[in-house]
């Protein structure tokens, strides 16, 4: 198949020789796929702003020996400018693809397709606070890729819960006589707040104090970290400062 | 596979941005095969450019001085910088010959998948310039993509603090263009910045 169409969400750019870029993309059929866009930067190209990060098109490739080449771009839905416009949301929405490059291969899944096109649609409307959606999409991602953390029953031993031995490494919570020396305890709130972000209840999620999102915050990265094997660049720079209130928020359309 | 010293040229060649090996091969057939090829005057120059060209204290810009000409001119106007993520923009806004400012070299654009932030551009000397500065305006022109963007919303988020008026490079159609060719989100520009046509 020399020539193929997808619908694509672009993760991110690289530079390539003099005006072309190297687009990463997840897709709904295809999994990862790396192709060149030849003469994006010129401020001439006729589909350059549609293969910016965040936005999703309808794309035509043509296939290659190493890389395929892009030679039609379609817009679906474009979320770059109104994440762009917040700067707490840009850099949520830049760990959100930078998870999402590090989490999946050719062989990715339709479901995580979805996922990052409904968590990145829902951070341009601006519907929950930048980092709750965060969390929760790398809470759903690693979910999806088989690594669902478990909020309640114990995750080695299946007693169910409450248990409030948190261990990154077993893969959630644990049970008292499982839990190593010094293991870090989660109070009910917070481990209330984790499992309504896995499970997207957006009105206990929504309710959650500031005390509280920021625990969860810190589990969410060192859980997604550690799966990973490699630290996410874009973590560190992810601005938690208007978690609660989102100041992009917009009134969705009817 | 060449040997010694042709091999190495090559390789030097091929370590610079946007040259391949096919392309540091040609250049270096080209260095060795052209009799007219001042080879000196290439080698003096670049030992020139390390030594002599530094970053203009005061902007980021490349200078051969401590301060760059354009901070130096005292015919420019000093109540107006430019904002720009790389000294090659400063000279594309130049060719204009529209803006008679100051600029402020960022060093680049907020990139957190590429582990670039706030702390890791200039951003702290552009707000000590504008605490000094009788400064009136500072006009935005990082790139019109993402990243440029995102930087513009950061500054922008920064500027209004201190009262001083922020203004961003229109951006939409490009001269020469034709209308059914336009993306949506460049058209979709140009509509949010349509002005009014004068009488």
């Amino acid at each position: 198949m020399p020539l193929y169409r997808d619908d694509v969400v672009v993760l991110r750019t690289h530079k390539l020789g003099e005006a072309d870029r190297i687009v990463t993309m997840l897709s709904r059929q295809n999994g990862k796929i790396r192709a060149v866009a030849k003469g994006v930067r010129r401020t001439a190209s006729k589909f350059g702003a549609r293969l910016e990060p965040f936005m999703v098109a309808d794309v035509q490739f043509f296939e290659g020996r190493t890389l395929d080449t892009i030679t039609q771009a379609v817009t679906i839905a474009s979320y770059g400018a109104d994440i762009s416009a917040d700067y707490a949301s840009y850099t949520a929405a830049s760990a959100m693809v930078e998870t999402a490059d590090k989490l999946t291969e050719a062989d990715a899944t339709q479901q995580q397709y979805l996922l990052l096109v409904g968590a990145l649609r829902s951070l341009s409307r601006g519907e929950h606070g930048s980092s709750l959606t965060l969390d929760s999409y790398l809470l759903r991602a690693l979910s999806l890729a088989g690594w669902a953390p478990s909020f309640s029953d114990c995750a080695v031993s299946g007693v169910p819960g409450p248990h409030s031995a948190f261990v990154v490494q077993l893969g959630g919570v644990v049970s008292d006589a499982l839990a190593p020396p010094g293991t870090p305890r989660l109070d009910h709130e917070t481990l209330g707040l984790l499992s309504a972000l896995l499970s997207g209840d957006w009105v206990t999620a929504d309710a959650a104090g500031e005390r509280v999102r920021s625990q969860a915050s810190g589990i969410v990265a060192a859980y997604t970290q550690w799966h990973l094997e490699r630290g996410l660049r874009s973590l560190e720079h992810v601005d938690r400062s208007n978690s609660t209130v989102n100041t992009n928020k917009k009134v969705p359309a009817a | 596979m060449y040997e010694g010293i042709i091999q190495e040229l090559i390789d030097e060649l091929g370590r610079l941005p946007g040259i391949g090996p096919k392309s540091a091969q040609r250049i270096a057939f080209h260095i060795l095969q052209t009799e007219t090829f001042d080879v000196t005057r290439l080698a003096e120059v670049l030992i020139e450019v390390r030594d002599k060209v530094h970053f203009c204290s005061v902007c980021g810009n490349v200078s051969e001085q401590d301060t760059c000409s354009i901070c130096r001119d005292p015919r420019r106007s000093q109540n107006v910088i430019c904002v720009v993520e790389e000294a090659k923009d400063v000279v594309a806004i130049e060719r204009t010959r529209e803006f008679r400012g100051l600029y402020h070299v960022l060093g680049g654009a907020i990139s957190p998948i590429d582990g670039i932030g706030p702390d890791n551009l200039r951003i702290r000397e552009l707000m000590q310039r504008l605490a000094d500065a009788s400064i009136e305006e500072v006009i935005i022109a990082t790139d019109p993509n993402l990243e440029g963007e995102a930087t513009a919303t950061y500054l922008s988020r920064l500027l209004t603090v201190l009262e001083i008026r922020v203004t961003r490079l229109a951006s939409g159609l490009p001269v020469g263009g034709d209308l059914e060719y336009a993306d949506e989100v460049t058209l979709g520009r140009a509509f949010e910045g349509r002005r009014l046509v004068e009488k």
